[in-house]
């Protein structure tokens, strides 16, 4: 039956396609819209990747749209500024959106799993206070936070960036739905006939099946923790244990008037792109991730 | 008999599976939010190296809040609407334009992936950016440009206006959201039963009726559901306008947000001050996340309240009896 509407309508769009002008025109328009918002997009990006090629005083003359040979000079220079401890904070950085990314999709599975397969008294209960929590900004709490971190001498390391996402509400919801979309009931079955024990059942039986919504997931957690800036820069002062994005609002703070904004153009650029290739490699799914994280369930 | 113990004994794995999230949650979210409360009621703060109480004072924090605030939140929310504003109105017309059977676009693929784009990008170092794009000097990237194509006579002060800085801010809310949006309202759009569009056309309506009579009506859940996550988003604008601004909200406070207040308080140690702020910001987020919950959890199936919940009383009854053989 869809099938039949999508041939009909097809027709109907090349019937139309040969004798409209009005949509050739919408058509049109449509397309420089496009173009212009796409360069608007990318247009920010080119400035910033060709800037990182130039020098100091290259930049300084005003903006050449053609790039330089400075890349490597700057890359060397950002990675070795003691006052900028840039590797610290990509190793920092990765280590705590790698965890987040690990810690929130395995143990959002297991809450959604938890919901979705078993009957207890306080299902609907602890589904509804999720949901409620979903979209509360962690900025509300941020000052008990701060307290209870400074009380538990976990200021200045990365814990406190790590351990909340194991309480990831919008990855929880997302699993949830895959699970009422795709998880048959009869598997948590079978493997119970087959005597495999509960939490054996979850890790080998059903995670695999949750594949394509973890790996979603994974990427969306690792991305928020590694652009993350308010929380990060409350709890860490100590250079040993600064993330990218507090080093990158240092910079902003820095005196502009001697500072080499190759360096700058470099930093900005070390900052977003790893995200960029991984962006790019994948972004057929990570688009998809988006659309299906709305459709409700 | 056997078999009914085992079906019963179940329920205590849900409560197990449920025990990391509650127990973090409570841990790093409930508990630091419930001592932020009980803050907002002391005087507490920290004046050079002397800590000051806590002392309770009731009332007294949240009255020297309320005369601040109004400010920053005006700050917040012009700047939310300058980005939401075209956010929106872009979104909605590209989702249409994509999903249009007639208009049949090409390249989807590639627009989507570069709109889409700026939403993953570290918004600290997307402001730094702006920040050095934007700059006032004549050599700046953006400035040199147009003074190049004599669009404008002198170099442009983009940080030092009201407008240009919030325009600023606006502006790149709205580059990293549009994306966002439009491919969540395509989704949107493509739920809707097909059937209603080809019913519409042998009518003689045109794009433009489908889409304000079917389009518009069908997706309004999830533009409410837009509208207000992005309101919570707008709320808690900080990144942006912080790094723009050294965290100084110039020009003369004018991008100024009501996180940089309370992160302002939070820095200097004033917890008194900045337990007042978050209750505040929790009240109003609490309503909006009340309002959330609604619209993922409205029935769209055609099916009213009560005709769901017989429906599921039954499938209830059957697995019952299912476990009872």
């Amino acid at each position: 039956m869809p099938n039949e509407t999508k041939t009909a309508a097809t027709t109907t769009a090349k019937a139309s396609k040969i004798h409209d002008p009005m949509l050739t025109l919408q058509r049109a328009v449509a397309y420089i819209v496009l173009f212009v918002l796409c360069f608007i997009c990318l247009f920010f990006f080119y400035v910033l990747i060709v800037n990182a090629t130039h020098n100091n005083f290259t930049i300084q003359q005003g903006f050449d749209p053609l790039p330089r040979g400075s890349f490597g000079v700057n890359f060397f220079n950002t990675t070795h500024d003691a006052n900028v401890p840039i590797l610290t904070g990509l190793r920092n950085s990765l280590i705590v959106s790698a965890a987040c990314a690990a810690l929130s999709v395995y143990f959002s599975a297991l809450t959604a799993y938890a919901i979705y397969a078993y009957d207890f008294k306080l299902r609907k209960l602890a589904f509804t206070v999720i949901l409620l929590i979903m979209t509360m900004p962690t900025q509300v709490s941020a000052l008990g936070f701060l307290n209870l971190m400074d009380s538990m001498k976990l200021t200045n390391t990365l814990w406190p960036l790590i351990l909340p996402s194991i309480a990831a509400p919008t990855v929880f919801f997302f699993m949830k739905q895959y699970m009422d979309s795709s998880l048959p009931r009869d598997i948590i079955d079978a493997a119970r006939i087959d005597g495999s024990g509960e939490f054996h059942t979850f890790n080998t039986v059903i995670l695999p099946i949750l594949k394509p919504a973890m790996a979603v997931q994974a990427i969306f957690s690792f991305v928020g923790a590694w652009n993350n800036y308010f929380i990060p820069a409350l709890i860490i002062n100590d250079a040993k244990w600064k993330t990218v994005p507090i080093l990158v609002a240092q910079l902003r703070s820095a005196d502009f008037l001697k500072f080499d904004m190759g360096k700058v153009y470099m930093m900005i650029t070390i900052a977003i792109l790893p995200v960029m290739i991984v962006y790019l490699l994948l972004s057929k799914y990570i688009v998809r991730g988006v659309a299906l994280g709305s459709v409700k369930g | 008999m056997k078999t009914k113990r085992k079906g019963m004994s179940y329920a205590k794995w849900g409560y197990i599976f449920l025990a990391p999230f509650f127990i973090t949650f409570f841990i790093f979210q409930f508990w630091p939010l419930a001592t932020t409360i009980y803050y907002s009621f002391f005087e507490y703060f920290r004046s050079g190296l002397k800590i000051i109480g806590p002392n309770f004072v009731g009332l007294k924090n949240y009255a020297a809040m309320i005369k601040e605030v109004p400010k920053y939140f005006s700050n917040t929310m012009v700047m939310w609407l300058m980005g939401f504003i075209p956010q929106i109105i872009v979104s909605l017309v590209l989702a249409a334009w994509f999903t249009d059977l007639r208009l049949k676009l090409r390249f989807q693929g590639f627009f989507k992936t570069v709109i889409y784009m700026p939403n993953l990008i570290m918004a600290s170092a997307f402001a730094m950016l702006f920040f050095t794009l934007f700059s006032n000097s004549e050599t700046g990237p953006i400035n040199s440009i147009l003074l190049k194509l004599g669009i404008v006579a002198e170099p442009v002060r983009w940080l030092s206006n009201v407008w240009t800085a919030r325009g600023l801010v606006g502006l790149m809310n709205f580059l990293m959201w549009f994306g966002n949006t439009t491919i969540i309202l395509m989704a949107a759009i493509m739920g809707v039963d097909p059937g209603l569009y080809e019913a519409a056309q042998l009518d003689g309506a045109s794009s433009t009726t489908m889409f304000w009579r079917i389009t518009i009506p069908l997706i309004r859940p999830l533009l409410v559901y837009t509208l207000i996550t992005s309101l919570i988003g707008g709320l808690q604008m900080f990144d942006v306008p912080q790094v723009l601004t050294n965290g100084k909200g110039d020009p003369n406070g004018s991008t100024n947000t009501i996180i940089m207040y309370l992160n302002q308080h939070l820095y200097s140690k004033n917890y008194g001050t900045a337990g007042a702020i978050s209750v505040l910001m929790f009240l109003l987020c609490a309503v909006l996340c009340v309002i959330i919950y609604f619209t993922l959890t409205q029935e769209d199936d055609g099916l009213t309240r009560e005709q769901r919940k017989a429906e599921k009383a039954r499938i209830k009854a059957a697995k019952a009896a299912a476990r009872h053989h």
